[in-house]
């Protein structure tokens, strides 16, 4: 019997809606969702009894367009339109290659990040519809109520329905306008997977990974496999290699000092190397660039003493003047603290020109407490991992800042704090 | 060993709650093919018999009248059938326990086939 393969409907329901949606017309994006769903049922009726297909895709794209069929023929509205979607949906076999069904993806994810929408709806519509995360999944992954996320779905659905058409990825200038809008949602979402605040840890690794897959796509497309689609690639990349250890064997948060990097991904560190490399051409110098030569520096440092921190502050520095903003000067700080000691540390904290917008943050008091451990404040230290404490997201979080206090009162100060993925 | 039908019956409504986001799709129709197989394996498989449509006709009576499905207000509709191989009724309700159908509400029937000749 065919083995059911991990995230099948997920990755089907992504692809399918696409396709038919570009069949069907985007005014018709909501009779593609049906008609998909449709088809999961079937199959969930029908393959515990028959087996897994074969080809399981075939299976479920075959399904959906009968249901389709089945729809157009009975909804009086779309009588005009039904014989030739009709003809369009019976005939052509073509429609249906691996290469019209990854430009079928990319078509939709360029149109889910439409001008009009807020880079917040543009993230959640394409984890709905391109990676079939249920409303209640897109919630949780933004630590959102069902009914702020069901709102923020279905208003960015209509403003997709109304912009008539699908975004037509043949037209290059108009690719090149959309493809950084586009970047930035995938970044969001990585991040949200890397570094989110979710009250559980669950879904995390997931959002990573679809982020990783729907970058995938515009890697294999020759047009959109840009010098900066290479560098986000690679950050994600680099990123995801130390995934596995950012938990320790208890399940407890571990940060990037006190990680076993023998758990660091190996793969995927290359792959990221490869595509760091790859990034290389062109004038271009953009932040996933600098934020890729950031996480490759770690990434090539086989303990935390051995990292080259000067190239690390150096790298902040570029990123601060492509993108302003006081969390990565925060990171800047960190760096500047492990290659000049914690005063140094400190002084940069305490220059940086927008620091009250940290105050909500719960690592900027994590590090202001390290950086005053090491310089054996232990009192101060103790206060702002209190501070940190009040303001922790989940369970892993507050249970780390817990042994970050017990360190105070221990004086132990063995285990420096350094963020990762940057810049929201 | 004798033989037992299997029917699974649910409502609508059930049947679609349990389907809810493609993830919990994947995990039903995992935990359906597991108990399937986990039948199969131990010889317990006599037919895994056929899904049926949700829908059908009545035909009823000397008058021979057709109605549409029975299925209008009734609550458990019979979404398929097993036929199995158990030593006796209590194994056969026993074996049925592991159906992912009761997690959502449902029901299994589990009905002996009359033995004849004997």
């Amino acid at each position: 019997m065919t083995e059911l393969h991990e995230h099948l409907f997920r990755r089907e329901a992504g692809r399918l809606v696409a396709t038919l949606t570009r069949i069907l017309g985007v005014e018709h994006l909501a009779l593609a969702e049906d008609v998909v769903q449709d088809a999961f049922c079937r199959a969930l009726e029908v393959w515990p009894f028959r087996g897994v297909p074969d080809n399981p895709s075939a299976w479920l794209m075959a399904t959906a367009k009968h249901r389709a069929l089945d729809a157009l023929r009975r909804e009086r509205t779309a009588r005009m339109l039904a014989p030739e979607l009709a003809r369009v949906l019976e005939s052509d076999e073509q429609l249906f290659t691996e290469e019209s069904l990854r430009d079928d993806q990319l078509r939709m994810m360029f149109s889910c990040c439409h001008p009009r929408l807020s880079e917040a709806a543009q993230v959640a519509l394409m984890l709905h519809i391109l990676c079939g995360f249920s409303v209640d999944e897109v919630a949780g992954a933004f630590v959102s109520t069902h009914a702020g996320v069901e709102k923020r779905i279905t208003r960015a659905k209509n403003v997709l329905a109304q912009s008539q058409r699908l975004f037509e990825i043949a037209d290059a200038r108009d690719f090149a306008t959309r493809l950084p809008a586009v970047h930035r949602a995938l970044y969001l979402l990585f991040n949200e997977g890397y570094h989110g605040a979710s009250p559980e840890s669950a879904v995390r690794a997931e959002l990573c990974r679809e982020a990783l897959r729907l970058t995938g796509l515009l890697l294999e497309h020759p047009v959109a496999a840009t010098p900066a689609t290479c560098a986000l690639a690679a950050l994600m990349c680099l990123d995801a290699a130390r995934l596995p250890a950012r938990l320790d064997a208890a399940g407890h948060l571990s940060v990037l000092a006190g990680q076993d990097r023998s758990r660091w991904d190996a793969d995927l560190m290359a792959e990221g190397q490869r595509l760091l490399e790859r990034s290389a051409s062109g004038p271009e110098l953009t932040e996933y660039h600098v934020e890729a030569a950031i996480a490759a520096v770690h990434a090539s440092a086989p303990r935390l003493e051995e990292t080259n921190w000067g190239q690390v502050v150096s790298l902040y520095d570029t990123l601060l003047a492509i993108r302003p903003s006081p969390v990565v000067a925060l990171n800047r700080a960190i760096a500047v603290a492990q290659r000049d000691g914690a005063e140094r540390g400190l002084a940069a904290i305490a220059a940086i020109a927008d620091r009250e917008r940290l105050a909500g943050y719960p690592f900027y008091h994590a590090a202001l407490g390290d950086l005053e451990l090491r310089r054996g404040k232990g009192e101060t230290a103790r206060g702002h991992f209190a501070a940190a404490l009040a303001l922790a997201r989940n369970a892993m979080e507050r249970h780390f800042l817990e042994q970050r206090m017990e360190a105070c009162d221990a004086g132990k100060a063995d285990l420096a704090w350094q963020p990762g993925p940057t810049c929201r | 060993m004798s033989e037992f039908i299997y029917l699974y019956r649910s409502t609508n409504e059930a049947s679609r709650a349990a389907m809810g986001s493609p993830e919990q799709m994947q995990k039903s129709m995992q935990t359906w093919m597991v108990w399937m197989q986990q039948l199969a394996d131990k010889g317990h498989i006599k037919n895994p018999g056929h899904p049926l449509e949700r829908s059908g006709k009545l035909v009823k009576g000397k008058q021979r009248t057709i109605t549409d499905g029975p299925y209008a207000e009734s609550k458990d509709i019979i979404g398929g059938y097993t036929l199995v191989e158990a030593r006796d009724l209590a194994e056969a309700v026993e074996l049925s326990k592991g159906c992912p159908i009761l997690e959502g509400g449902g029901v299994v029937e589990v009905r002996p086939v009359l033995q004849t000749g004997m």
